[in-house]
């Protein structure tokens, strides 16, 4: 059985062009909160890489430990409760958990930053928007109060905000939440970091603004060649803008794969569950499936594979044995590259 | 490298989106502040449409006045005594601002001139007690509020333990074991007692800030400690801090006064009105004026300070617009 840390490297020597070592690369990454009740494991042995300009979709529900993932690697994990028993965070090839706290405070805003869900609340109420993003430049560059205003209102201008020369000194309640959000993504993108992380950019804005927000982030992340992980539980949000996606369960990954070959073709129930969820014209009139149950209780996660008191294939092999990700194969058995899958039935799921 | 976005491909939708927002901002210039509003920008509109703000506000303009230059008011001295004025002579209301407006104590002393001396050593102990509190209650309670841990219980058993000695016997015990009691040694009295309920406040209100995303995110953008505490944190947990200092603002006035009062605060060549309201006691049934007017202007000022502290809280509570 070849597990996935092989896919993941073979994936990144196929893509050629880049110097081979991934920007970011997350090995066997666990992450605990130790509460009244017991030890939450939130998340349990998670791999995953990501190369300058590529896009990672994080994909799950709550819970699944994608934004705990994400704020481990930001260093921005309560600690305590939370706790890294084991795993390492690479950035550039440098593991980040045993860096000292200044050098990895470096690292964070200028080569890695971070887009949260809601941006009302992620700005400073009291500080005007030009402050805020002028603080980027300030505190990492030394600008001058001027100079970083100045910068202010060429990021706003950058991520189109309409008349920033007179918005720079308002509030953030006075924008509208597409505007803040792009106010956020200003702030992420001011010293043009090489790795965005993007925690459900999105979920907070109405539909039409989402697609708005993904297409700007999109823009800029292909003009500066950043890698950006984009967390996210929509799947509609995904197929536009991932490379590549992992979809994460229990705090585990239970498959990996290029975005539209997992569209396709789904390697685990749990995915297939996932995809025939989403509501569809030409099913209109039939019931909408949904996936039994409920996401498991992190403190005491079911035995075995963590989906299979939900999953609609599960035996007896999997109330016992955790399936590793292993790598997925055609029928024939030439392997299929980046992809994964963390089931005991992978081969029924995508060839059944 | 990547290249900045060229004018060129942002102007026609930029441009237009300029004019709209003009357009639209135009109408409203007329009606409402048309520049952005800060929570003290709303604050300060919030009070000055406030009555009770500017009855406080021009008392405790007046009130600073008369502590900073009280020569301004009057040209009695307040330690001449003639005892040829003793008692007898009642206040003559009609004679404003002369040294015998208010009558004479039982020295022969104007008690015009003592009143408008006497407010320097209230506003001084008012205002240092209050700055020292807030200064070190407000560090200290910020320190515990942000870092938690074992600096959390250190800080607030020492609060607890501060909190449980009782404010004005405490403050008699210390100021008895000093023979020369000066404005600065009752400032440092009753702040060494008083600092506990700020530190508590600021705890509390920096717990829930910094539990806010900005703080988070700011830390995810890079900000080192101190920027998140300063420029993050505290704008943010500041506002119950300034109310409850207003507040007590009034409180440690009244507290110097009790303690002139009882003989343990300011004492005689200091001027004070706790001083004059004790030596006015023995004779306040025959001449009840040698008291009304030192303790009315205390009322006053304390009246002034917590009429503020109010109107700051109205003013700072969204709920209450």
């Amino acid at each position: 059985m070849t597990t996935i840390e092989k896919t993941a490297d073979d994936a990144v020597r196929e893509g050629a062009g880049d110097d081979g070592t991934p920007l970011l690369e997350v090995r066997d990454l666990h992450v605990e909160f130790h509460t009244r009740d017991g030890v939450a494991k939130a998340v349990n042995g998670v791999n995953y890489s990501v190369r300058a300009g590529e896009t990672l979709a994080v994909l799950g529900e709550s819970g699944s430990g994608k934004s705990v993932t994400a704020q481990a690697i930001m260093g921005i994990l309560d600690m305590p409760p939370g706790r890294i028993p084991q795993g390492q965070i690479l950035f550039r090839g440098e593991d980040m958990l045993t860096m000292a706290g200044e050098e990895r405070r470096k690292i964070r805003g200028r080569k890695i930053a971070m887009i949260f869900q809601d941006a009302l609340s992620a700005l400073n109420p009291v500080l005007s928007v030009g402050y805020q993003l002028g603080e980027m430049f300030r505190v990492h560059e030394g600008l001058s109060k001027k100079d970083a205003k100045a910068k202010a209102i060429e990021l706003m201008d950058r991520v189109r905000i309409p008349a920033a020369k007179e918005r720079v000194s308002d509030y953030p309640h006075q924008f509208s939440g597409g505007m803040r959000q792009r106010i956020m993504i200003a702030m992420a993108m001011a010293l043009e970091p090489d790795l965005i992380i993007a925690d459900e950019p999105t979920t907070a804005l109405d539909v039409t603004v989402q697609a708005q927000v993904m297409d700007l982030l999109a823009e800029l992340q292909r003009e500066y060649h950043m890698g950006l992980i984009l967390i996210t539980h929509d799947l509609g949000v995904v197929a536009d803008v991932a490379d590549k996606i992992a979809v994460m369960y229990a705090g585990r990954i239970v498959e990996t794969a290029p975005v539209h070959e997992l569209y396709k073709r789904p390697a685990h129930p749990y995915t297939r569950g996932l995809l025939d969820s989403i509501p569809r014209l030409d099913r209109k009139g039939q019931e909408l499936y949904a996936i039994k149950g409920l996401p498991p209780n992190l403190l005491k996660t079911p035995s075995g594979c963590a989906f299979n008191p939900r999953c609609p294939k599960a035996e007896d092999i999997c109330r016992t044995d955790v399936p590793a990700l292993v790598q997925v194969t055609e029928q024939d058995g030439t392997e299929l590259p980046g992809r994964g899958s963390a089931c005991h039935f992978w081969k029924e799921t995508i060839h059944g | 490298m990547p290249e900045p976005l060229t004018d060129t491909t942002l102007a026609p939708g930029t441009q237009a989106s300029v004019t709209e927002v003009t357009a639209a901002k135009d109408p409203s210039k007329g009606s409402g502040p048309g520049k952005p509003r800060s929570l003290w920008g709303d604050a300060w509109f919030e009070l000055r449409h406030r009555p009770l703000f500017w009855v406080s506000a021009v008392l405790l303009v007046l009130l600073l006045a008369i502590a900073a230059f009280p020569g301004l008011f009057t040209d009695a001295h307040p330690r001449d005594g003639d005892l040829t004025n003793h008692f007898l002579t009642k206040p003559q209301l009609s004679h404003f601002f002369q040294a015998d407006w208010f009558g004479y104590d039982g020295q022969g002393r104007s008690i015009y001139a003592r009143v408008i001396y006497g407010t320097r050593a209230s506003i001084l102990v008012g205002v240092g007690v209050t700055a020292a509190v807030t200064i070190f209650g407000g560090l200290l309670g910020m320190l515990a509020g942000y870092f938690g841990g074992w600096i959390d219980s250190i800080i607030s058993r020492i609060v607890d333990i501060f909190f449980g000695l009782p404010f004005l016997l405490g403050s008699m015990v210390i100021l008895n074991a000093f023979a020369e009691r000066k404005v600065y040694v009752v400032i440092a009295a009753l702040a060494f007692l008083g600092w506990t309920t700020i530190a508590r406040v600021m705890r509390s209100s920096v717990i829930t800030a910094k539990q806010a995303d900005y703080v988070t995110a700011a830390r995810a953008l890079g900000a080192g400690t101190n920027r998140i505490l300063f420029r993050h944190v505290l704008p943010n947990a500041l506002a119950p801090t300034i109310v409850v200092a207003t507040i007590a603002l009034g409180a440690y006035i009244s507290a110097e006064a009790t303690l002139s009062y009882l003989g343990l605060g300011l004492a005689d060549p200091t001027i004070s009105w706790g001083i004059d309201i004790s030596d006015a006691k023995d004779a306040i049934r025959d001449n009840p004026h040698v008291m009304l007017f030192p303790a009315g202007m205390l009322s006053l000022t304390v009246f002034a300070f917590i009429t503020l502290g109010d109107a700051v809280r109205d003013a700072l509570d969204p709920k209450l617009r």
